[in-house]
């Protein structure tokens, strides 16, 4: 009985009509590209595919950022860091299945340390010949970090633009370190000539439909437990926190270990998106962990509307269309102006977002009409003060 | 075989600058040597050198020079020696005057190997001892020093006889210290003494010399030696130190004077402005716009463009920063996220506007002659652009002091800055404030700008490269409190510098960002906290 409760909760309209949109993504775009010979009007290119999976990683990021940001008011500037940290682990497996066909031909070592003349494997590369060691550590390095940072951010009570500022710094941290050679992860080139996953060529037209779906199935899988967490009682108190982080800590919640838990969650998909990302575009470089890169991650949740999980989705794929639309053409130069233009924009007259204005008009609309039900119906009587709406307000 | 020959070569260089120092030069002794060079021989070219370094000639030094750089050139069918200039023009070696008929047609470089080249250096050293500039002489002296070359040693003692300038008669007698304590033949007690000479001369060379003491040496020799070593490397530590102490000094001007601007804001307003970087980039073209300006049109003012360029730059700046106050900011007032984003927003814009203005490549911004140059003082080379830099932060911060503390302005500010809603009731008008203040702290960016154009590249990401720096330092020194802010870059810019010996650059920085992260955790509003009642900033 709760449990079917939970369930319904968890499953509103809006994520329902997401996950089957999803689901018809995940089954179109691949059937369009096999199933289609090129020359139709219908067909999708592969390069087309492995473009769209990109946006499916993007979509995943923004909703880790979504569930901390819009849930727990913590914006994070560095969560392009346990993106990238994600897709350096499933890199470095990539990697090791080069074996003898990188340029060195060296059976244990990537072509990047046999040219820097090193002679033996550096102990934390060992273990990512195996995919499964490869997989737990996309989840744990990036869990990890969130998670020892984020104990000593939470604990002291580091907030607002102040946990802004060092997650910017701890990005840039490990951007500067990434960037040498001698930390032993390909320095400024990063990895890259990846030929196999799982035995499959990364580069065929099968491997990439594959990746497109996994990346979709992924993205709903990490979705469904955003909402399961959003919608729990546990979800309530984040809100709470979000809203007031004081007076719920009054009420005796352990506010830093709310927060410590969603953001080591939020890290660990993080971490899965850059895991998902790098055998479909083929490369991971110390840019990832640019600090631009997390603050644009942000404007996409931003202009999908931040705290509708959805919204962030969707922004992730509108502003990289737009971003790829854009710098193709001759507009490139004009692209910084439209992302700026974007950033300001959103912040100024869209703070809920594409999405959050949607529900909020929706809700605006349903209780005109629910109030203007029960005035016909009980005429003379107050109308309920406000419905209880789920919606988060414009947080401050 | 060329042992013998090298020591004749040696005996005849000394001969030849021992003869050219104390007779008249022969006449006629350096058009004689010069047909030597056409013969494209080693030997031949050896003579040549000993001879034009003996003949006195004021040709000789040019000539010598010539050889050295590789730009002496001669023809053996016409029996001619020439010299090339870096421009190209020939001169002829033998009169001094430019050569204007056409070159012959088999000219080729006099060919010099690595004794040769030896020689040359000698020749050139010992012509430069008693050359009329003090500064050449002193860099003659210098060089001998350095090299320890014994066939200097004649042509040195002479020069000591007729110095008079104390500094370099100091620096020709340390030159014959390093001669003496080189020299075999040399007795005990002379070693000493020059030992005792170099130890006071105490830089990095005089270590190397006295390390290469041979361990075989007379042990009153050695026993001086290791205390004078031992007395040079405490001193070299010291100014290590001090040396380390300085960059560090200004690297934290630079630090202070970029984050300076932004601690105003933050502190009065709560508002994280991202676009900071970029105002203080705007700064720096203001500047450029500047020099283009006075080095089209006039030519003279150049040594005060940055005195032109200051002004401007605030106004700009400052301009530039109201308009972002009232067009974007007020509307995101107690939503500092936003802010935040709607900021970085702005960042792009700029840049972006700039890069399509300017072109994203480097703009050259020149030096004022005053700013340009170097002195020394005791172990270390002091340049006067970060000196300057130095003294315009303390200026600016000494300013922005009074400007708060006896101002109307700033006691307004400073009241926002406590309690906002209470500085509202008394009357002050806070919008006004707010937009005044970030216009401040954007126009203290402008000038800090104008400051950083001298010593980094002007180009459309220079902001970009300072702004987490910046963010450092404010979140390090604490919110609403200038000497925070002061405390903070300094000590960010020393630590920084005290750490690249170690760790290098890249690695000090990640250390610097580590550190500052842990200690965030300790005082989350840092080391200079605005103590307020609220439970929460």
């Amino acid at each position: 009985m709760m449990k079917s409760h939970a369930l319904i909760r968890m499953l509103d309209r809006g994520a329902t009509l997401f996950l089957v949109l999803l689901g018809a993504f995940a089954i179109a775009i691949p059937a369009l590209n096999l199933l289609v010979p090129a020359g139709s009007a219908l067909h999708v290119s592969t390069y087309l595919v492995a473009l769209l999976g990109k946006y499916v990683c993007y979509g995943l990021l923004a909703l880790s950022i979504d569930l901390i940001w819009g849930y727990v008011g913590i914006l994070s500037l560095g969560h392009g860091a346990f993106f990238a940290l994600g897709g350096y682990a499933m890199g470095m497996y990539l990697m090791r299945q080069i074996g003898t066909r990188g340029v060195y031909a060296d059976p244990i070592l990537p072509d990047f340390m046999v040219f820097l003349n090193w002679k033996e494997l550096p102990f934390f590369w060992y273990g990512f010949n195996h995919f499964a060691y490869a997989a737990l550590m996309i989840l744990l390095v990036p869990g990890l970090l969130a998670f020892v940072f984020g104990w000593f951010a939470f604990r002291s009570r580091v907030t607002g633009v102040y946990l802004s500022i060092i997650t910017q710094a701890m990005t840039y941290a490990l951007l500067l370190g990434f960037f040498r050679n001698n930390f032993g992860f390909g320095g400024n080139n990063g990895l890259t000539d990846f030929k196999d996953i799982l035995g499959f060529n990364v580069q065929t037209e099968g491997t990439r439909n594959a990746l497109l779906v996994i990346s979709c199935i992924m993205l709903a899988v990490c979705f469904l437990i955003c909402r399961a967490i959003v919608t729990s009682k546990f979800g309530k108190v984040l809100v709470a926190i979000r809203d007031a982080e004081a007076r719920t800590r009054f009420m005796g919640y352990r506010v830093e270990s709310y927060k410590l838990f969603v953001f080591t969650v939020s890290a660990c998909m993080a971490g899965i998106a850059g895991a998902l990302y790098v055998p479909q575009v083929g490369i991971i470089n110390p840019g990832e962990f640019a600090p631009a890169n997390s603050i644009e991650a942000v404007i996409w949740v931003a202009v999908g509307g931040r705290g509708t999980l959805t919204g962030a989705v969707l922004g992730a794929f509108v502003v990289n269309y737009a971003k790829t639309y854009f710098t193709s053409g001759v507009l490139a130069p004009y692209w910084l102006f439209m992302l700026g233009g974007l950033f300001i924009g959103t912040t100024l007259f869209l703070p809920r977002g594409i999405v959050g204005t949607w529900n909020h008009w929706r809700s605006g609309q349903k209780e005109k009409s629910e109030a203007a039900r029960s005035a016909d119906a009980e005429d003379g009587m107050l109308p309920t003060a406000g419905s209880p709406s789920t919606q988060p307000s414009a947080a401050e | 075989m060329r042992g013998l020959f090298e020591r004749f070569a040696v005996v005849l260089v000394v001969f030849g600058v021992f003869a050219a120092l104390v007779t008249t030069a022969r006449a006629g002794a350096y058009e004689d040597a010069l047909p030597k060079f056409t013969l494209d021989s080693f030997s031949d070219t050896a003579d040549a050198i000993d001879a034009i370094a003996a003949s006195g000639s004021p040709l000789a030094p040019p000539l010598l020079q010539a050889l050295k750089d590789q730009r002496l050139l001669f023809s053996a069918s016409a029996k001619q020696v020439l010299i090339k200039a870096a421009d190209g023009k020939l001169t002829d070696a033998a009169t001094g005057q430019p050569f204007t008929a056409a070159p012959p047609s088999d000219l080729d470089n006099v060919r010099l190997n690595n004794r040769l080249r030896n020689l040359t250096d000698a020749a050139l050293g010992a012509l430069t001892l008693m050359a009329p500039d003090p500064g050449k002489r002193y860099g003659a002296a210098q060089s001998v020093f350095k090299s320890r070359d014994a066939t200097a040693a004649a042509a040195l003692d002479k020069a000591i006889a007729v110095e008079k300038d104390a500094g370099v008669k100091k620096t020709m007698l340390e030159a014959k210290a390093a001669l003496t304590l080189t020299d075999a033949g040399a007795a005990a007690a002379d070693k000493v003494a020059a030992i005792a000479i170099i130890r006071d001369r105490g830089d990095q060379d005089s270590l190397a010399l006295l390390q290469s003491v041979p361990a075989d040496a007379p042990k009153e020799v050695l026993a001086a030696a290791t205390d004078a070593k031992a007395k040079i490397e405490r001193n070299l530590a010291l100014w290590n130190t001090v040396q380390n102490f300085w960059y560090g000094l200004s690297l934290g001007s630079v630090l202070l004077l970029a984050a300076i601007g932004l601690a105003i804001t933050f502190g009065v307003m709560g508002v994280i402005n991202m676009a900071h970087g970029e105002m203080v980039m705007l700064g720096a073209y203001v500047t450029y716009v500047v020099q283009d300006v006075i080095r089209a049109s006039y030519p003279g003012l150049f040594d005060y463009s940055l005195a032109i360029a200051l002004p401007l730059a605030f106004l700009f700046s400052a301009i530039v920063g109201i308009i972002i106050e009232r067009s974007v900011i007020r509307f995101l007032y107690g939503r500092p996220l936003e802010t935040l984003l709607a900021t970085w927003g702005i960042s792009l814009v700029l840049q972006q506007a700039v890069r399509a203005a300017f072109g994203p490549t480097n703009k050259e911004v020149g030096n004022p002659s005053w700013m340009s140059g170097a002195f020394d003082l005791g172990g270390i080379l002091i340049t006067y652009n970060r000196l300057w830099i130095i003294v315009f932060t303390a200026i600016v911060f000494v300013a922005l002091l009074a400007m708060l503390r006896f101002t109307r302005l700033g006691l307004e500010m400073r009241a926002v800055t406590q309690n906002r809603s209470m500085a509202a009731a008394v009357g002050i008008r806070t919008a006004r404030i707010d937009a005044l203040t970030f216009g401040l702290g954007s126009g203290i960016a402008g000038i800090a700008g104008v400051a950083l154009s001298q010593i980094d590249n002007v180009s459309p990401n220079l902001g970009q490269g300072y702004i987490i720096d910046s963010f450092m330092v404010v979140v390090f020194g604490g919110v609403g409190n200038l000497w925070g802010t002061l405390v903070g870059a300094l000590t960010l810019g020393i630590a920084n510098k005290f750490l690249e010996p170690f760790a290098g650059a890249v690695l000090g920085k990640i250390a610097i960002l580590v550190f500052i992260i842990l200690f965030i955790q300790k005082r989350p509003r840092g080391m200079f906290a605005l103590k307020g009642r609220a439970i929460e900033a």
